[in-house]
C-alpha cells in the first residue's frame, strides 16, 4: 500500500525511568507531545509500526555487528532492563514475520541488510512503544542501524537505507508508520549525563525539518562526538526517516530535559511522493 | 582484545538471566570464560563501577550493569567521577568524561 505516518522522537530511559525525578513542568508537555504523536499515528490507521532505533548492546555485538538489521518475527519481547529501573513492565509485542520478509527482501535489493528471527526490544524500542502503543496491540517491525559501535555506519548510508525502506513501505499491502528514535545531542551513560546542547540539536532539527539532505549528511562524526557526544551518533535514526518520507518535518516539541540526559524530541514529516 | 571480553561479559550479563544466576552463585566460575586482565577481574569481583568506567566499557553497557548491582541513578553517575578522581581518565572508547568533577548538569 504505502508509507502513511513517519516521525521521529526521543528514547531516553530516563524519560520513563526517572520521570519522578524530573520536573513537572518540563515532564509533562513532553508526555503531552508524545500522546499528540500517537492520535497522529492512530489517524493515518497503520497495519504496521516500523521502529528505526539505535538499540545498545540488546541483540546485536561487536562480534558481528550489522550496519542495518531488521526483525523478521510473529513476536518480540521486551525490555531487557530491569523493569523496575525503566518503569515499563516485560512483555510481548506483536510483530509480523511475514510483512518483515516482503519489507526485506525489498530493502536488499539495494541495501545489504541483516535479518533477525529473534529480537529483545531495549529501552531504545520500548520507551517509544510505551507511548506510542501502551496496549502493544500494533504489529511492530523493528530495525537498527550502527549507531554504538565504531566503524559506525556511515550517514549517507542511513540515507540510502530510508530510501529502500519507503521504496519497501510502497511495495507492500500494508499500510506502515515509520518512527526513527534516537537522541540528537547528547551525552549519556557517563558523568556528564545530562549535558545537552540545545543550539547543535535546534540546528539539526532544522536541517530534518527542510529535509535538507545534504545538511543533514554534512556531518562528521568526529564533529559531532565534539559537539553533540557520542550520543549524537544516534542522528542517522532521524536521517533514514528524512529519507524514505521526502517531506517536511513539524517538529511537534522540543525540550532540553536534563535528567532525562536529551533534549526531548517528538517531531512528524509529511509523506511526500 | 581484554576490553572486547569485559564488555561481552557485561554484554552476556546484561542480557541472560542465566549469566545472572551464575554471577550470583559462582561469579569466579563464570569469568573464567572470558580472557580478562587481573584489574578487570578484580573490578568486577569488586562491583567497581569507577574502574570499569575508566577501563573504557561502553556506557550502555556499564549503566545496565550497575542498574544490576542496584545503584540508584545519582550514586552510579557519582561512582564513575569517583572512578575517574581514583584511577584517572577513561582509557578506551567514546565515553570520556568530559565535565568539571564538580559540574553535576542534571543536579546528580
Amino acid at each position: 500500500m504505502s508509507l502513511v505516518f513517519a516521525g521521529v522522537c526521543s528514547h531516553a530511559p530516563g524519560i520513563t525511568g526517572r520521570a519522578a525525578m524530573a520536573p513537572p513542568e518540563l515532564r509533562e508537555p513532553l508526555y503531552a507531545a508524545f500522546r499528540g504523536m500517537r492520535e497522529k499515528l492512530l489517524a493515518a490507521r497503520p497495519d504496521a509500526l516500523v521502529i528505526v532505533a539505535a538499540e545498545h548492546f540488546a541483540n546485536f555485538f561487536m562480534n558481528n555487528m550489522p550496519s542495518f538489521a531488521i526483525g523478521m518475527a510473529d513476536a518480540y519481547e521486551g525490555p531487557i532492563e530491569d523493569p523496575d529501573w525503566l518503569r515499563i513492565a516485560r512483555t510481548q509485542v506483536p510483530g509480523n514475520a511475514g510483512l518483515s520478509r516482503a519489507l526485506i527482501q525489498e530493502v536488499m535489493q539495494t541495501v545489504d541488510v541483516a535479518f533477525a528471527e529473534e529480537w529483545s526490544f531495549d529501552h531504545g524500542i520500548m520507551v517509544p512503544l510505551h507511548f506510542l502503543t501502551p496496549k502493544y496491540d500494533l504489529p511492530v517491525i523493528p530495525v537498527n542501524i550502527n549507531c554504538q559501535g565504531p566503524p559506525l555506519t556511515p550517514l549517507h548510508r542511513a540515507w540510502a537505507f530510508g530510501e529502500a525502506l519507503r521504496r519497501a513501505a510502497d511495495k507492500v499491502p500494508a499500510r506502515i508508520a515509520l518512527v526513527g528514535t534516537g537522541g540528537i545531542s547528547h551525552w549519556p551513560a557517563t558523568p556528564d549525563s545530562g549535558k545537552i546542547n540545545e543550539a547543535w540539536d535546534r540546528a539539526l532539527l532544522e536541517r530534518w525539518a527542510r529535509n535538507d539532505k545534504a545538511g543533514l549528511l554534512s556531518y562528521t562524526d568526529e564533529e559531532t562526538y565534539r559537539d553533540a557526544g557520542q550520543g549524537g551518533f544516534e542522528i542517522r535514526t532521524f536521517i533514514s526517516v528524512a529519507a524514505a518520507a521526502r517531506g517536511a518535518g513539524q517538529i511537534e516539541h522540543y525540550s532540553p530535559i536534563p535528567i532525562f540526559a536529551v533534549g526531548c524530541t517528538v517531531a512528524t514529516m509529511q509523506i511526500a511522493p | 582484545m581484554s576490553l572486547y571480553q569485559l564488555q561481552k561479559f557485561l554484554y552476556d550479563l546484561n542480557r541472560d538471566t542465566r549469566v545472572q544466576e551464575e554471577y550470583r552463585d559462582d561469579l569466579n566460575g563464570l569469568l573464567s570464560r572470558y580472557d580478562l586482565t587481573d584489574e578487570e577481574h578484580a573490578a568486577i569481583a569488586q562491583g567497581n563501577v569507577g574502574l570499569i568506567y575508566v577501563l573504557g566499557a561502553n556506557g550502555q553497557l556499564l549503566m545496565h550493569y550497575a542498574a544490576f548491582l542496584g545503584l540508584p541513578w545519582p550514586e552510579y553517575i557519582q561512582a564513575m567521577r569517583n572512578g575517574v578522581a581514583t584511577y584517572g581518565p577513561v582509557r578506551a572508547g567514546v565515553y570520556a568524561m568530559r565535565t568539571r568533577m564538580d559540574e553535576k548538569v542534571a543536579g546528580v
